[in-house]
């Protein structure tokens, strides 16, 4: 198992969240549980990063340290130098769907963390983030009312509309079916390119990683180190049949050893 | 043709019950039980008296003034025991012994402290829906989805904010369901405070009626106006779920 | 906190209360209120004359015999209606006129047709069990998983088989969580029951305590017992929820 993991340099943009050695252990009924080994990363402005990993290996703990939701074991994250010490709005976590509150409306939703704005600012914020994620025409609806999808956009749009510098989202499309996640995937894309916030991304689904990240961090299992970062260079939109998108997709089955036929 | 089917039937087992209830009167020939036709009479005659409406009157009155105390003091309570498990872990197991308690056993201690009357009564009503209040005020506030106190966290609320705006509306469902039944125990323990410690009511006129003349067709009137009105109440607070804010929590 | 520290809690708040009490009640002028200790003593009082033991086992013999017989009627019975939607639907608005009813508005009528006794109370105690589980049990077939059902169907099962091998074991986490809050009910009215009804009984203890020669430390003592028997019955019964054949049914996320 390798000690150390090199931090991927970022070559023409600002680095903005740093992540120094971080490691994690939890203790579970009075034994030591590692789940994160020295991971180190550095991420950009306005870069998507992806960290891909199978389902329980911790990259969902990494993200959560990363929120400032709990305090490392060693190491520590830092965001424009400053460490990270707790959750703030300037970095927003999309959950799954099931984050949206539901005793409230999509407008109330979206506005929730707008209160210390003006009843203009804020009302005009809310109709340009409804119309954004593409929920117009069901300002008034309640998340109940609203299907897989339309509650993942609407949990991007809340967070978005406290304009934070990042956004960190863990498995959102994960209670979705492959249909829809396929379009929510464009849309977040869209989205993106339309406010260029910095993203940090968790998913287990390979092919989701490369189609949506700059780089893709590829996490080993417990305890999680880094195990190689790809580096993806297809601009969007992504032919998700090119050679180089399916070389790139290869090399990262490859590195966690998987078959290619079933 | 549904909603006719829905309503046909407990009409046929009402009906039937009242029959054979009839036959069984006539048929035992007893003084004493009343008939169905003796009960609406007896009902009758209270409400000319003007004793119905006076009656009803009190027992609400002392279980809606009892109610009340109990859920101002004890929704917040709750909150707080829900919000900080530690605090709560502390004042639980009190709060299990006390419960078990029927209330009617605080009467000697309520009529000591308050003498007989509407406040002993009142105080009775309250002590019986504080504790069902409070814990489940508790519980919903400890099942409120972490999810939501991390993303109120996350937006920057303070910590009473994340209470007033997050824990609040999410336990809310929940907190009605146990207001209702702590509603279904007021009313109940009315009616029994009523028959003890004073002398208009409900209660008080099942006591009453047996004690004073043995008018079993009071009594039964009595039974058959408390299971009504008990009804009313809880179908009542049943439809505060259906409340646009609240009605998410039903299939929750 | 630290496991021990936050065990320690509870005591000391319940020890932080009683200190007040004490406080409070040596502070009084009337000396009516008695003091934790004067109400340790009134225990060990009844225990000595044997009041303590005959009281408490009489509460105890209703309730068992109220509580049983409520579950051997009304429990098949809510599965019945449960089960047979029509029967449901016509009995419930019955049910639901009964619920409200506070078992104490029987007492005339539990007197007039079964005297002043024991008899008395446990009718009282099976009329205030009885519907509850009966509603329970109902509710407990209504949300019974449908693919449950129709999985015991696709296997060939007959009704009776049906019943036996699906139903039953799908209600039962739900039927024990309502024996235990109606026991718990059960022990409410078991005292109300006495306090009007009997001659004997913690309940009976209370009002007898005042009326004979206002001893309000005995009627405290009672109280003390009622809550802790209580506590007992409850947690006795909550040790059947970690039966494994139910365990399923208490699963937390």
């Amino acid at each position: 198992m390798a000690e150390i993991a090199l931090p991927w340099k970022v070559t023409n943009t600002r680095t903005r969240l740093k992540i120094e050695h971080l490691s994690m252990s939890f203790r579970d009924n009075g034994r030591a549980v590692d789940v994160l080994d020295d991971v180190s990363l550095d991420v950009g402005e306005g870069e998507f990063v992806c960290i891909l990993g199978p389902s329980g290996c911790g990259k969902s703990t990494l993200l959560n340290i990363v929120g400032g939701f709990i305090p490392p074991t060693k190491g520590r994250v830092s965001i424009d130098g400053e460490t990270v010490r707790g959750p703030d709005p300037r970095r927003i976590f999309v959950f799954q769907e099931r984050g949206v509150f539901p005793w409230l409306d999509v407008e109330d939703n979206i506005g929730f963390g707008l209160s210390r704005l003006s009843r203009q600012e804020k009302s005009r914020r809310i109709d340009y983030y409804v119309r954004l994620v593409g929920l117009s025409g069901f300002e008034h609806a309640y998340p109940q009312e609203l299907s897989g999808g339309m509650k993942q956009r609407l949990e991007v749009a809340r967070a978005l509309a406290v304009n934070p510098d990042m956004l960190f989202l863990d498995e959102p499309f994960g209670a979705l079916d492959s249909i829809t996640r396929l379009v929510m995937r464009g849309e977040l894309l869209r989205i993106w390119e339309a406010e260029r916030k910095t993203i940090l991304f968790v998913t287990h689904d390979i092919e989701e990683s490369v189609q949506l990240a700059d780089r893709v961090v590829v996490m080993s299992t417990r305890p999680a180190e880094i195990r190689r970062i790809v580096e993806i260079d297809i601009p969007h939109p992504r032919d998700i049949s090119s050679r180089r998108y399916l070389q790139l997709r290869d090399s990262i089955f490859e590195e966690i050893g998987l078959a290619h036929k079933v | 043709m549904k909603r006719l089917q829905t309503l046909l039937w407990p009409l046929v087992t009402a009906a039937i019950v009242l029959t054979v209830w009839q036959l069984a009167v006539t048929a035992t020939d007893t003084q004493i039980f009343p008939s169905p036709v003796g009960v609406e009479k007896a009902v009758a005659q209270l409400f000319r008296k003007g004793l119905l409406l006076r009656y009803v009157g009190d027992s609400l009155f002392r279980v809606g003034t009892g109610y009340l105390v109990a859920i101002s003091l004890g929704i917040p309570l709750g909150i707080v025991l829900g919000y900080y498990p530690d605090a709560g872990d502390a004042v639980s197991p009190l709060i299990q012994i006390l419960r078990p308690i029927s209330p009617l056993a605080w009467i000697p201690l309520s009529v000591v402290w308050f003498g007989v009357g509407n406040l002993a009564a009142i105080f009775l009503i309250s002590l019986a829906s504080f504790f069902p209040v409070v814990v489940s005020t508790m519980n919903a506030v400890r099942n409120v989805p972490h999810i939501f106190l991390r993303a109120g966290c996350n937006f920057g609320l303070s910590p009473i904010a994340v209470l007033t705006r997050v824990v609040f509306p999410a336990a809310l469902p929940q907190i009605l369901i146990g207001l209702r039944i702590s509603l279904g125990i007021a009313w109940l323990v009315v009616v029994a405070a009523e028959m003890i410690a004073v002398d208009s009511g409900l209660g008080y006129l099942i006591i009453d009626s047996r004690n004073a003349g043995k008018r079993y067709d009071l009594v039964v009137a009595g039974m058959l106006l408390i299971g009504l009105i008990g009804l009313g109440l809880d179908t009542g607070m049943r439809r505060l779920n259906y409340l646009k804010s609240m009605r998410w929590g039903i299939s929750q | 906190m630290v496991g021990k520290l936050k065990r320690a809690l509870p005591v000391s708040f319940i020890a932080i209360l009683i200190a007040l009490w004490q406080l409070g009640v040596s502070r009084e002028t009337t000396h009516i209120i008695p003091g934790p200790w004067a109400v340790v003593l009134g225990i060990v009082e009844l225990g000595r004359n044997g009041l303590l033991l005959k009281y408490v086992v009489a509460s105890l013999f209703r309730v068992t015999w109220g509580f049983l017989s409520a579950v051997v009627f009304g429990i098949p019975l809510g599965l019945f209606l449960g089960w047979n939607h029509r029967a449901g639907t016509a009995l419930n608005p019955l049910i639901q006129v009964l619920r409200p009813i506070s078992p104490l508005a029987w007492i005339p009528i539990a007197i007039l047709w079964f005297g002043v006794g024991d008899l008395s109370a446990t009718f009282l105690i099976f009329l205030a069990s009885f519907l509850p589980l009966t509603v329970n049990a109902m509710n407990a077939v209504h949300s019974i998983d449908p693919v449950h059902l129709n999985a015991g169907r696709n296997f060939g099962l007959s009704q009776p088989q049906l019943v036996y091998r699906v139903l039953y074991p799908a209600v039962m986490p739900q039927l024990i969580v309502a024996l235990r809050i109606t026991l718990g009910i059960s022990w409410l009215v078991v005292v109300a029951a006495e306090m009007i009804a009997v001659n004997s009984g913690l309940g009976f203890l209370i009002i007898d305590a005042r009326n004979a020669g206002n001893r309000y430390d005995l009627v405290v003592a009672a109280m003390a017992l009622i809550g802790l028997i209580g506590l007992l019955l409850d947690t006795v019964m909550r040790r059947f929820e970690t039966m494994r054949s139910v365990r399923w049914g208490f699963r937390s996320d």
